[in-house]
């Protein structure tokens, strides 16, 4: 990561992940997490949802145990059948539950470079802006057509403009939104708050010590 | 936007500048950190040659990977994934000075359980964790977020966050809670009147005399889900409950300090002229016990309440919502959620993991066995807890009763060890999160409520009203008297 990375627009294939409400721990199951490293989080993005269990038995009730890792074949979630896509298409309050930085991690390294959304819930979508991963939120209507003609363009291409806050497919220009502090960021490059906070730890020691609960060092 | 409440405030005292991205960079009072969110952090922090720039500030413990029987605890730990996530902690912890409550300290645990109890937390406060129910902290009138790892990066690096103020969101919580019915019951109707979104881009202030009336471990329980209705802080003013808890704690000064300490706490509490956003009012006289019926916290019922049919439902996104969750936890419209049989209880986490909770639930379990049927588990949600709990002789009651005596973790709460839903099970839970394979296993379904009707639940072998073991006197609900309702 480099801090002065300026992300103006990213483009790809779509992949349309139907859904209100997913949670982290869908997009990245917890026993997953028992890696001191994000390096391998690309490989359990959606473990469970991509996978049907043995035989393919997951209409009839009939569900295997987790402990079991050979945890049956790869069905048809969009992530099997979009594989190379790099821009994620989804519903409203997307990304909510644990806080674990895993779950976009994990689509950035399988490939996501930008999301759009109905809605994203604040941790997550914090979690994209420090990963530098443009989230665009657009209507509903917008987002289902969107998500819709992927399904019938598989290798068609979508674009998020972060500074004009628009996403284009086909014909079709959506006019999103992106969150000012993260399109701030993106465009001018300043979306390592590491290093831009860091700058100012002399004014961070005024206001500690100005903190009656910070006992003086 | 609001004016003049205890969140304008403590942001104000926190505030450091204004950044370039229109963020405020907020100084972070209280960092806590565990092994799963932090190894990743701590190994950014040394690319850049950093230092932690507040040592003092950062306290460690272990709780998610957390072995909760005895002997394996054992080091190294049997699980070596387990045991690589402990010793880089320990590892980081040790070179960077920051404090750490590990196994042999006798005060591990959970963070958001083991800080409250030490004093850490205190009002007027910014608490941050690489986990998402630092929420919790706000019980004690202080702002407590969850971060992801990068953000624990800037705080390990700089003692900040970038951070944008939310709006205010006062929520009134008028009337008496009956015998039997508890703050977990508060949060859960909240959640179900303003759903698992409402509160994206909000802080709760929840206020009001059922509030009020709540001791700490209560209004811990309730702040600590305020993420489960989408706002990322939830808080209550401070008052002479909070001041009364903390006195005395090892990390909360004494005499004269303390006095000093408090008004302080008292100059954070929001004014009578403060300003909200927004003003909600629920009233919980008359409200019974809550059950999750489906596969987010929001699909939540009283138990007089019959399981509602997704056209009950306005809109058509919680309308889809509700076939999902119908179809995963096999229910039926109309159904009462009495009688659902239960496979698997469990007793914990940093909801319900505190000694007030296991003395509710051993009151239920007291001369009683759970069925045969069941697989209980009680977990306290720190060491200190634990202590605290055997101390009082209520080891005993759980072990009498049937249940497994544990020791402290997130547990079966997210199953990141050995505790963990198998297949289809079904679980009467007093944690937080009802989504599917949650508790390990993508098949198993979660049942959240309090930790009473856990209790309760495990001696069934399924979901029953639990006052009727509380109290001769108690209003009770029975499933007759749902399905009538639904008929």
């Amino acid at each position: 990561m480099s801090e002065d990375q300026h992300i103006t627009e990213v483009a790809g294939t779509g992949v349309p992940i139907p859904g209100d409400d997913i949670d982290t721990d869908q997009i990245l199951p917890a026993r997953f997490m028992k890696e001191v490293t994000f390096d391998n989080m690309a490989e359990y993005l959606f473990y469970d949802a991509r996978r049907d269990d043995d035989g393919g038995e997951r209409s009839d009730g009939s569900r295997a145990s987790s402990d079991d890792e050979s945890d049956g074949e790869f069905n048809d979630h969009p992530l099997n059948r979009f594989e190379g896509a790099s821009i994620a298409v989804v519903n409203t309050n997307f990304g909510c539950g644990s806080s674990r930085e895993h779950a976009p991690q994990a689509m950035m390294r399988w490939g996501v470079d930008g999301v759009v959304g109905e809605s994203f819930a604040e941790i997550f979508a914090d979690n994209c802006k420090s990963l530098g991963i443009p989230a665009i939120t657009a209507g509903h209507e917008d987002v289902v057509a969107l998500q819709e003609w992927i399904e019938a363009n598989p290798d068609g291409e979508v674009e998020i403009d972060v500074e004009k806050e628009t996403v284009t497919y086909g014909e079709t220009v959506i006019h999103g939104e992106v969150d000012d502090a993260m399109q701030e960021a993106l465009v001018d490059g300043i979306w390592d708050t590491t290093a831009l906070m860091y700058s100012n730890l002399s004014k961070v020691e005024r206001t500690a010590a100005e903190l009656p609960y910070i006992e003086a060092a | 936007m609001s004016e003049h409440t205890l969140y304008d405030t403590v942001w104000e005292n926190h505030k450091v500048t204004e950044l370039p991205n229109g963020q405020d960079q907020l100084f972070v009072g209280l960092h806590l950190i565990h092994e799963v969110t932090s190894p990743q952090a701590f190994a950014m922090l040394e690319e850049r040659e950093h230092e932690v720039a507040f040592p003092d500030r950062n306290f460690a413990t272990t709780d998610h990977i957390a072995p909760t029987e005895a002997e394996k605890r054992e080091r190294p730990l049997s699980d070596g994934e387990s045991e690589e996530m402990l010793s880089a902690l320990e590892r980081n912890v040790g070179e960077h000075g920051i404090t750490y409550f590990g196994f042999e300290s006798g005060k591990q645990g959970i963070t958001h359980v083991v800080a409250p109890e030490l004093g850490l937390t205190q009002p007027g406060m910014t608490v941050a964790c690489g986990d998402s129910h630092t929420a919790t902290h706000g019980a004690f009138g202080s702002i407590g977020v969850g971060v992801g790892t990068s953000q624990i990066r800037d705080i390990l690096a700089t003692g900040c966050i970038a951070a944008d103020k939310q709006q205010v969101r006062h929520i009134e919580v008028e009337g008496t809670l009956g015998e039997g019915v508890y703050a977990k019951d508060i949060i859960l109707k909240i959640i179900q009147k303003l759903g698992v979104d409402g509160g994206v881009g909000h802080v709760y202030e929840y206020g009001g005399p059922a509030i009020r009336e709540l001791e700490m471990e209560g209004r811990l329980a309730v702040c600590n889900m305020s993420i489960e209705g989408g706002a990322r802080a939830g808080y209550i003013n401070p008052d002479e409950t909070t001041y009364e808890y903390l006195r005395g704690r090892e990390y909360v000064p004494e005499g004269e300090a303390f006095e000093q300490r408090k008004e302080y706490w008292e100059s954070i509490k929001s004014g009578e002229d403060a300003v909200y956003d927004d003003v909600v009012t629920i009233d919980v006289d008359g409200m019974d016990p809550l059950v999750t019926w489906g596969i987010n916290p929001g699909q939540v019922i009283e138990l007089s309440e019959p399981v509602p049919a997704p056209e009950d439902f306005g809109a058509r996104t919680d309308r889809e919502a509700a076939e999902r969750a119908l179809e995963h936890m096999e229910l039926e419209p109309g159904q009462s959620m009495l009688g659902y049989n239960v496979d698997v209880a469990f007793l914990g986490t940093c909801t319900n993991g505190r000694v007030s909770d296991f003395e509710v639930a051993a009151e239920v379990l007291e001369d009683r066995q759970i069925s045969n049927d069941v697989r209980a588990l009680a977990v306290p949600g720190s060491e200190t807890v634990r202590e605290q709990c055997e101390q009082r002789g209520l080891d005993e009651v759980f072990i009498e009763a049937g249940f497994q005596w544990r020791r402290a973790g997130c547990s079966m709460c997210l199953a990141m060890n050995d505790d963990s839903l198998e297949g289809n099970e079904v679980c009467a839970s007093s944690s937080n999160r009802n989504f599917i394979g949650r508790q390990g296993s993508k098949g198993g379904r979660t049942v959240l409520m309090s930790p009473a009707m856990v209790a309760a639940a495990a001696v069934e072998g399924e979901v029953t009203d639990a006052r009727r073991f509380l109290s001769d006197d108690a209003r009770t609900v029975s499933p007759t008297d749902v399905e009538e309702v639904a008929d």
